[in-house]
């Protein structure tokens, strides 16, 4: 009898899980890098999804056709690197059996899920996948950022009327795909512009080199009046520190990777003016941001970067299209997506094209006193149109 | 020891074959770039090879010692520097010199400790067994300190979560008020001196060491003949054990100087290409001959620099080409001589 009973108990526990899993939820896969050379950005993305799916959870669901589903985050850490990120897609989609995917970070990575995403007909959001061909991988891969020709542009416009530069020096990593289509876009718009790059540098493996004075002497040699670079902000703190080593006193632009705090952590001094193109400022004034660094302050104790608000721009992106597609099916949700027309969110307002990218303003961010300081907001209207993506 | 094969004129064959092809070389960077990037190059180059150079002192002499080609040393080298920077970060408020010799030493001791561990529990079992098993758990110790290192601390249960790195880079502390230098176009700083002098310093502290102490010329003994040496009264144990503590005590040494050098730890796997670089250099300059790790860390610096400065592309590939060059030519590398005793 005692055996019965305990056999029971055992039984009815085992089944709380599974029928707590009745009560519709709606999974959703989470993919950044928490760890390695992009840290900070993958820390910042995950914390928004957490915050994303908590508010719609806390409110009650999300209401598709009429039901209500409670949303379940599964995030896994990419770690910067294609193969992990086609892992760990391919164990979201077929072991956890996720709806949608947010994220990857990075270009590099977004390539291999993207394609696997697109096989499995899961739509997937990228908060800050820049690369154009990104998203032309299929028909379920979405961003929620601008393109990299736009931000080449803006860079390139920036430092030609702005900065008044005419002698560009521009060094990127070889090995990574984001890097080197910026650092090419910024080449193309500077030199329609009537600029000159004077010095196109590159090296292979970001996580390897740490040593770039020998292209910075090169570069140095060609007497350039500005210096671009593509990369992320580890690599970017080291050159800003390397070229005021070696004299090399011109000002130094770049992309939306150098925006992290660990780039005045490492670079100190020698980042103090840098400029760089990049998704949001934690200095707009629109209600919905305000909102948004707050709550995220309140449970992290830190102000979110433009990767943690793409982050969160993204989940809200999904998270309107999937009450708007009335069925929780891949395909239904796809659909939806591609009609976002007009979407106000914290990383502005979102209306697909038929490439699914969003039209969006870049910002220019100057470090100032080692604090990220808001220049001016640049719309792809802004630009000639010589150079307009 | 034997004379070396082809004697005097050989030598001074290969010296003057290797001399003018600098020397070529040299002029050929000089008319295309100029003296000033040649100058500015050839000084951030030695500065890259006196890193390599301190990395592959310690290899070469564990080498040298016990024939062991000892996988692990690049994440021994790893471990010095975060425990460097982290003694030296706790002691930054104390001045720049406390903090830069406390993170030596205490760099040094703790490393030294963690390479005679890593002997007693890995190598010695193994000593009188095939080579082949001691180079497998080398490689064994050194996959299991990277990815043991690189745990995140959250993940991790007490007390092992003060002892793990983490996955991700850490600053490198300023130890040092470096001053930047400046004559006729080229730049320079403390550091670049500092590299240099250290690389040649421990080199002569070495040879020193290893020639004319008693545990240096234990040490010789054992690499020359075990069992004599243990009818000789050295206790071979505790002469490997010392031969570790010091190649590991080096390690940390360089690890602080690159970590200064650099100011960021990129993960616990960074280790991995500077230990690779210094074995190719230990390896070029002959391996197990002390100076032999110095010349062959000051060419691949020098080379890798130049290279990179003229393609991109090329920095990395040219340190592996000229090793097969030189190995072709002069199979024990380019101070070695076929000979039973090494160090």
């Amino acid at each position: 009898m005692i055996r019965f009973v305990v056999a029971s108990v055992l039984v009815f526990l085992l089944a709380i899980p599974a029928m707590a899993q009745q009560a519709s939820v709606i999974k959703i896969g989470g993919l950044a890098p928490t760890t390695g050379n992009v840290a900070t950005f993958g820390i910042g993305q995950r914390n928004s999804y957490e915050l994303a799916v908590e508010e719609v959870n806390k409110a009650g669901g999300l209401k598709v056709g009429d039901k209500f589903y409670k949303l379940q985050l599964i995030f896994e850490d990419e770690q910067n690197s294609p193969e992990v990120g086609a892992t760990a897609a391919r164990k979201l989609i077929n072991q956890d059996g996720v709806k949608a995917i947010l994220g990857p970070t990075n270009t590099k990575v977004c390539f291999p899920v993207g394609a696997i995403a697109q096989e499995n007909k899961v739509p997937m959001i990228t908060p800050t996948c820049t690369n154009p061909k990104v998203t032309l991988v299929g028909d379920f891969i979405f961003r929620a950022g601008f393109i990299d020709t736009f931000q080449g542009a803006v860079g390139a416009h920036f430092v030609y009327k702005t900065l008044g530069k005419r002698r560009a020096g521009v060094l990127f990593d070889n090995g990574n795909d984001y890097t080197k289509g910026l650092a090419t876009y910024f080449r193309d718009a500077f030199e329609k512009l009537g600029g000159k790059v004077v010095a196109f540098e590159s090296f292979t493996d970001e996580e390897k080199t740490v040593d770039f004075r020998p292209q910075l002497i090169s570069i140095k040699a060609a007497n350039p009046d500005v210096l671009y670079s593509s990369d992320y902000y580890g690599a970017a703190a080291l050159m800003a520190k390397q070229s005021k080593e070696l004299g090399l006193n011109v000002p130094f632009m770049g992309g939306d990777g150098f925006d992290s705090p660990d780039l005045v952590r490492i670079g100190g001094q020698a980042v103090e003016g840098v400029h760089f193109t990049n998704f949001y400022s934690q200095d707009d004034p629109s209600p919905g941001v305000r909102q948004f660094i707050k709550a995220y302050r309140a449970k992290y104790k830190d102000t979110p970067d433009a990767y943690a608000a793409q982050g969160y721009g993204a989940a809200q992106i999904l998270f309107d299209a999937i009450k708007r597609a009335g069925k929780v099916e891949g395909p239904a949700i796809r659909d939806a997506l591609a009609k976002t027309r007009g979407l106000k969110t914290v990383v502005g307002v979102i209306t697909y094209d038929q490439n699914r990218n969003p039209t969006k303003p870049a910002v220019i961010i100057r470090i100032k006193s080692g604090q990220q300081s808001f220049v001016t907001s640049v719309s792809p209207q802004d630009l000639p149109s010589t150079i307009r993506p | 020891m034997s004379v070396p094969q082809g004697g005097y004129w050989r030598t001074l064959a290969w010296a003057g074959g290797l001399g003018s092809v600098l020397v070529l070389s040299s002029w050929w960077y000089i008319a295309t770039y100029g003296l000033t990037v040649f100058l500015q190059q050839l000084i951030n180059g030695l500065q890259r090879g006196s890193i390599y150079a301190l990395v592959a002192l310690g290899f070469t002499m564990v080498y040298g010692i016990i024939e062991l080609i000892n996988f692990a040393h690049g994440d021994i080298f790893m471990f010095g520097a975060y425990i460097a920077a982290f003694v030296g970060g706790a002691l930054l408020s104390q001045g720049y010199w406390v903090a830069f010799f406390a993170a030596l030493v205490a760099s040094m001791v703790v490393t030294a400790l963690l390479g005679v561990l890593i002997e007693r529990v890995a190598y010695r079992p193994l000593r009188y067994k095939a080579r082949f098993s001691a180079l497998t758990t080398a490689m064994g110790v050194s996959i299991f300190l990277e990815n043991f290192f690189a745990l995140p601390p959250h993940a991790v249960p007490f007390p092992l979560n003060y002892v793990v790195f983490g996955p991700n880079y850490i600053r490198f502390p300023d130890l040092l008020n470096v001053q930047y230098y400046s004559y006729g176009g080229i730049y320079f700083t403390t550091l670049h001196i500092m590299d240099f002098v250290l690389a040649i310093l421990l080199m002569l502290l070495l040879v020193y060491f290893i020639h004319y102490t008693l545990i240096g010329k234990a040490m010789r003994a054992v690499a020359f003949d075990k069992d004599g040496a243990k009818l000789m009264g050295i206790n071979v144990d505790w002469t490997i054990a010392a031969t570790f503590a010091i190649g590991s005590g080096l390690a940390a040494a360089s690890g602080l100087m690159y970590g200064m050098t650099y100011g960021i730890l990129a993960s616990p796997y960074f280790g991995i290409f500077p230990g690779l670089q210094a074995f190719i250099a230990a390896v070029l300059g002959g391996i197990g001959i002390i100076p032999g790790a110095v010349l062959g860390g000051f060419l691949m610096g020098v080379s890798e620099t130049f290279a990179t400065s003229i393609n991109s592309n090329l920095g990395y590939m040219i340190s592996f080409l000229i090793l097969i060059v030189v190995l072709l030519f002069k199979p024990a590398g380019l101070l070695g001589r076929w000979r039973r005793e090494k160090v």
